[in-house]
């Protein structure tokens, strides 16, 4: 099968507003006659599920959490990125589609790239409109900063809680749509199968998480904006319930599965304090606008720092190692995430880590308190300062942050072209679950952006392309397609609720995450990912063995729901694998350590590497089969990216 | 770091909704307390699954105090002993060794309880639904500079904006009322521009929601401000208050 | 139903009659606090039951006062209202809440304190408002010298009756005014030398005073008034005027007369 992108013809600048002409239409009268099933209800799903029910659609919109205004978008801190200018200092289109581009080490597409950058200007007035409370100047306009691997103020904010916001905006769009009877809601309910009829996508499979119901839905197209899978790591900035499942499911219904080993470590969250942790906790980004990030500058005085012998207070100026500022003088603190992240990971395999575990850096606002007074940081970064507080029972007024880097989105995903189709006819991908315009590193405060444009600025357009080629003709639920996938749903629940081992499920996601995090973590080696390849394969067959899955399936059953998304996991970490060891480069996220310049930086083969790798699914326990598509740059030029 | 804790816990297992429930107590040993407090909920839930026992069941999600999922009344306080924090941000250190820890779901006649600590909260999301928009369509909207909005209003809208629906509110009021929750939106959109042409329609359509799903009273106790983990102001309740007054006695919209 | 129905049948407009009621209770109560004053004059309760005629027979009071009573009846029956609807919005209730941590007692008890008053406005009024209106109570018969209003004389009439509650005469030969009034005053002296009895009015203004200091403060964020500026006004007025002053002044009365 040949990977079509869909990619317009014409000049990058052109090549949105023409495709949109392009595009077929659906006649207003006959769009209440199509059902668009949308799952998840984050800044992608929400907004499209809002979108798309305001353009006249039925839409039967999922979640599996209690309300979809608790999705995980709702956690991102920082801001969000729009090419405005409000600021006059230079920000374009083109240059945040360049940023964006080089941030992501050159594995994203242009076409895909321009047109978020283009659209990014679009969601700020959306969300405004809606009533968001962005940050203003005193002037009543709008605030900007800077964030990580740019050299303009164009990331709007709303203190530390962005993402809330955002989320909160269009689900207020959701619920004006509920409340017309344009959208149907089904909370508590995951998404366990698609159905296909012909090839083409007519309805999902999902279960009542309260009753434990079997239900199928049927529908014209079928939306996934399901989240990333970074939780494939055990630990990760994620909400714990964020999985792979549903998008996963329609990797093994036949969609490709894009780029899946780039995967990006923030490099500034709270480290591990034990084994009991459940999860990380990010600090956002907007934090190193402020905050320096520096190790000791001898192994020994790190010894002494972590064996309690001196305080981090008593350390004299010139037995700091300002690591990125030395390193990288024209971006300094704000390299992009995935130079910081290594950084930070080389100062702690050197042995200049701090903290009781060794496992961390500083991230020191002594200056900036300085600089500034206490009341300004407070103003800027209070409730960050505070959670952390919280959690390591330190004040970060008085002493520096302790840091480390966490994983925290996936760039890669299912596979789409320009339209957002995966290989999937009628199935879609929206938000982070899909692969298309992060490369290998995302930039922060780009997520929210493209979350909102996949959802509120692309998808009404090319949806309507694909309803309106197939028609309105009504989907019956009891094509016997919906009624086999139904069956295997039915046999896979009883499968898992008939593991009673002696390992929790917990157990078994640590273990992989263990496994994920040291050998397909900031650094991967050809060996290490074989030796994981091989551990991943054990441990899924022996979770078919010796897990332990209580409950039954009529009821709100917790431990079912976590086994079910844990035995994706552990299909899909091997995945993972695969990938990384087939990109014998290093790009972005994707370090491999046999690949990197003098200097220790990732080095690219842009001959040889510069193609988002697809991966079809061939059958359980079969290696999957790589599709390549060609990346094509004509608007950029490849260079090693350089921060210095 | 000081030394592991042992605890007694009394916590409430209710099968479903149509069952009746009970405490049931249980000893939660070696608690680190750098643990937050649904991680020691992990480690008792790890042993009973071992055991062949049921896990509590409790919602959670983000772990990290803005999703709103996780609850929890631990004695008798919802989100625990301190303030402006949910239960996930709650840590094993604001307890001591050999304490007891009385953990009770969410009581509202509209958060009817799911099983063990897990609550039916969906009444938050109607009385969103009744009216807690901008009545504006994706696209052909002004940019966003067009209205300059003063900062302090601004930033007074993202205060009231801040709530993450938890249900803290209606869990520490005596009588079980909303008012915090649904006037923390109402004031959010009335104190902003964008949300003046609905502004009277909304107030009286999301409290008319309110008041179907069976929340009481609210009797200006202040116990949902201080129980709030985002501290969202009661001023909020007012405003809405004033509003709702206006919209029906002076205004004579209807909803 | 009306628009006007539906927002008394909601639960904010019901809040809004238990803090309307509340206010114009307030507002009741610093007149009658006034009038009372006419109690610590030592005029043998002259004026005092000149205060208690006019108060009773002035028709524009006497409309005002019917608004009275229907205001404390209201206010209660919708305290009970409120309150009967308030347990249906919590049929299980915590083993353990720990109220105390996040909010005062008074504002939680509102209904104890209310009962307690309303306990309190039966006896009160059954003891001298039923009284004054429908028992045979004696006459006082004041004898004022004109050129010095502070020579009086008093003697009692049995009850008549025949007599007007209140009568004047100008007798400008002897040089004396002559009131006749039904003796209020008298009812109220005797009453309080029962040291039970003034032990209940302490206790009833002391429940007075914690129903106040949250119950002022409390209509005014019901009915939307909390103009930052203004609200620290209301809160010192809630506090130190019907929180502490009135109540004060009206237990003084009782103690006034048991230790006199």
């Amino acid at each position: 099968m040949k990977l079509d992108a869909k990619i317009p013809e014409g000049p990058l600048a052109e090549k949105w507003s023409k495709h949109k002409f392009n595009l077929k239409l659906v006649n207003p009268a006959n769009k209440r006659k199509y059902t668009v099933i949308v799952v998840g209800t984050g800044l992608a799903g929400a907004s499209a599920a809002a979108s798309l029910a305001a353009l006249g659609y039925n839409v039967k919109a999922f979640c599996y959490q209690d309300s979809p205004r608790r999705a995980h978008s709702i956690a991102a801190q920082g801001g969000i990125n729009a090419a405005k200018n409000y600021q006059n200092d230079g920000d374009s289109v083109h240059r945040l589609f360049y940023d964006t581009i080089k941030g992501g080490d050159y594995r994203a597409r242009e076409g895909n790239v321009y047109r978020l950058a283009e659209v990014s200007v679009n969601i700020i007035d959306q969300c405004v409109a809606q009533g968001v409370p962005f940050a203003r100047e005193y002037g009543g306009l709008l605030d900007n900063r800077s964030f990580g691997g740019s050299q303009v103020s164009r990331t709007f904010y709303a203190r530390g809680q962005t993402g809330q916001q955002l989320l909160l905006g269009a689900y207020s769009a959701l619920n004006r749509q509920i409340n017309l009877g344009k959208v149907q809601m089904f909370t508590r309910h995951e998404m366990m199968d698609v159905v296909k009829i012909e090839g083409e996508a007519k309805g999902i499979v999902t279960r009542d998480l309260i009753t434990g119901e079997i239900e199928t839905h049927a529908a014209h197209a079928v939306l996934l904006c399901t989240g990333g899978y970074g939780n494939v790591f055990y630990l990760s900035t994620n909400a714990m319930g964020c999985n792979v499942t549903a998008a996963w499911k329609a990797h093994k219904r036949g969609a490709f599965f894009a780029n899946p080993c780039f995967t990006q470590i923030h490099p500034t969250c709270i480290p591990v304090s034990g084994d009991h942790q459940s999860k990380l906790t990010l600090m956002s980004e907007s934090l190193r606008n402020d905050g320096r990030v520096w190790a000791p500058k001898t192994v020994e005085l790190a010894q002494k720092l972590r064996s309690g012998e001196i305080k981090v207070t008593d350390l004299k100026e010139e037995d700091r190692d300002y690591f990125l500022e030395r390193k990288y003088p024209a971006f300094g603190n704000l390299v992009p995430r995935d130079v910081a992240s290594r950084n930070a990971k080389e100062m702690v395999d050197e042995g200049r880590g701090v903290g009781a575990s060794g496992i961390a850096v500083y991230l020191d606002f002594a200056e900036a308190i300085g600089r500034l007074g206490e009341d300004a940081v407070r103003a800027r970064y209070g409730n960050l300062f505070d959670m952390y507080q919280q959690i390591t029972d330190e004040n970060p007024y008085k002493q520096p942050m302790r840091i480390y880097p966490a994983v925290h989105y996936t760039m890669g995903g299912l596979w789409v072209d320009y339209n957002l189709q995966t290989t999937v006819k009628g199935l879609y991908c929206l938000g982070e679950a899909n692969f298309s315009d992060h490369g290998a590193n995302r930039l922060g405060a780009s997520a929210l952006m493209q979350g909102l444009a996949d959802g509120y600025f692309v998808i009404p357009y090319t949806l309507g392309d694909y309803l309106a080629t197939i028609g309105p003709k009504a989907v019956d639920v009891k094509h016997p397609s919906f009624e086999e996938a139904k069956k295997n749903v039915v046999d896979r629940v009883n499968q898992l609720l008939s593991l009673k081992g002696t390992k929790t499920v917990n157990e078994y996601h640590r273990e992989l995450g263990h496994i994920m995090w040291e050998y397909c973590g900031m650094a991967r080696t050809e060996a290490g990912l074989t030796k994981a390849k091989g551990m991943i394969r054990e441990l899924r067959e022996d979770f078919w063995k010796n897990a332990l899955v209580s409950g039954s399936n009529n009821e709100f059953n917790q431990s079912l729901e976590n086994a079910g998304r844990v035995a994706d996991f552990l299909e899909l970490g091997e995945l993972m694998i695969d990938d990384a060891l087939d990109r014998k480069e290093s790009c972005g996220g994707h370090f491999r350590l046999e690949s990197q310049t003098e200097e220790g930086e990732a080095l690219r083969d842009d001959e040889n590497y510069a193609y988002a790798a697809a991966w079809e699914y061939k059958g359980d326990d079969q290696d999957e089969v790589l599709h390549k598509e060609e990346l094509v740059f004509e608007n950029v030029k490849l260079s090693q990216r350089s921060y210095k | 770091m000081s030394k592991n804790m042992n605890l007694t816990l009394k916590v409430w297992r209710q099968k479903n909704a149509d069952t009746k429930g009970k405490f049931v107590t249980y000893q939660a040993g070696h608690v680190s307390p750098d643990m937050s407090f649904l991680e020691m909920l992990d480690v008792v839930n790890e042993d009973l699954t071992k055991k062949g026992d049921d896990p509590i069941h409790f919602d959670h999600d983000c772990r990290e105090g803005i999703c709103g999922a996780c609850s929890l009344h631990i004695n008798g306080r919802p989100h625990g002993p301190k303030h402006g924090i949910t239960t996930c941000q709650l840590h094993m250190r604001s307890f001591n060794d050999n304490d007891t820890v009385v953990i009770e779901p969410w009581r509202a006649e509209a958060f009817p309880v799911i099983r063990d600590l897990a609550v039916d909260r969906g009444a938050f999301d109607r009385i969103q639904a009744a009216g807690g928009f901008v009545s504006v369509n994706t696209g052909g909207v002004p940019d966003a500079n067009a209205i300059a909005i003063p900062k302090v209003i601004a930033d007074e809208a993202f205060n009231s904006a801040t709530c993450i629906g938890c249900g803290a509110c209606v869990a520490a009021c005596k009588n079980a009322s909303a008012m915090l929750f649904v006037s923390a939106k109402v004031s959010q959109l009335a104190l902003l521009p964008q949300g003046q042409p609905e502004r009277y329609h909304r107030v009286q359509a999301m409290v008319a929601q309110m008041d179907a799903e069976g929340f009481g009273s609210c009797t200006n106790t202040g116990a949902c401000e201080a129980e709030c983990p985002k501290e969202i102001s009661i001023t909020n309740i007012a405003r809405m208050n004033r509003d709702y007054f206006t919209a029906k006695l002076i205004k004579q919209e209807e909803a | 139903m009306s628009n006007f129905a539906k927002t008394f049948s909601s639960s904010l407009g019901k809040k809004l009659v238990m803090a309307l009621t509340g206010l114009f209770l307030c507002t009741f109560l610093i007149v009658h606090l006034v009038g009372n004053l006419q109690l610590f004059k030592d005029d043998a309760g002259q004026a005092f039951n000149a205060y208690a005629y006019f108060m009773t027979h002035f028709t524009p009071i006497k409309v005002v006062s019917y608004l009275l009573y229907a205001s404390i009846i209201i206010h209660a029956i919708y305290a009970l209202i409120i309150s009967l609807g308030n347990k249906k919005a919590r049929p299980i209730g915590y083993a353990v809440q720990a109220g105390n941590q996040n909010s005062p007692w008074t504002s939680r008890n509102m209904g104890i304190l209310g009962t307690i008053l309303l306990v309190f406005i039966v006896v009160h009024m059954g003891d001298f408002w039923w009284k004054y209106h429908n028992a045979d109570l004696p006459y006082a018969k004041y004898e004022i010298s004109l050129d010095n209003p502070n020579d009086i004389q008093v003697s009692e009439l049995p009850y008549d009756a025949n007599r007007l509650v209140h009568s004047e005469i100008t007798d400008l030969q002897a040089g004396k005014r002559i009131v006749v009034s039904k003796d209020l005053y008298k009812i109220v002296n005797n009453a309080f030398q029962t040291w039970w009895y003034v032990l209940l009015y302490v206790i009833a203004m002391s429940a007075l005073s914690f129903h106040l200091i949250h119950g002022f403060r409390s209509a005014f964020q019901t009915i939307g008034w909390n103009n930052s500026r203004y609200l620290p006004l209301v809160r010192f007025i809630g506090v130190w005027v019907f929180g502490v002053l009135v109540p004060l002044a009206f237990a003084a009365m009782p103690l006034y007369f048991f230790f006199k």
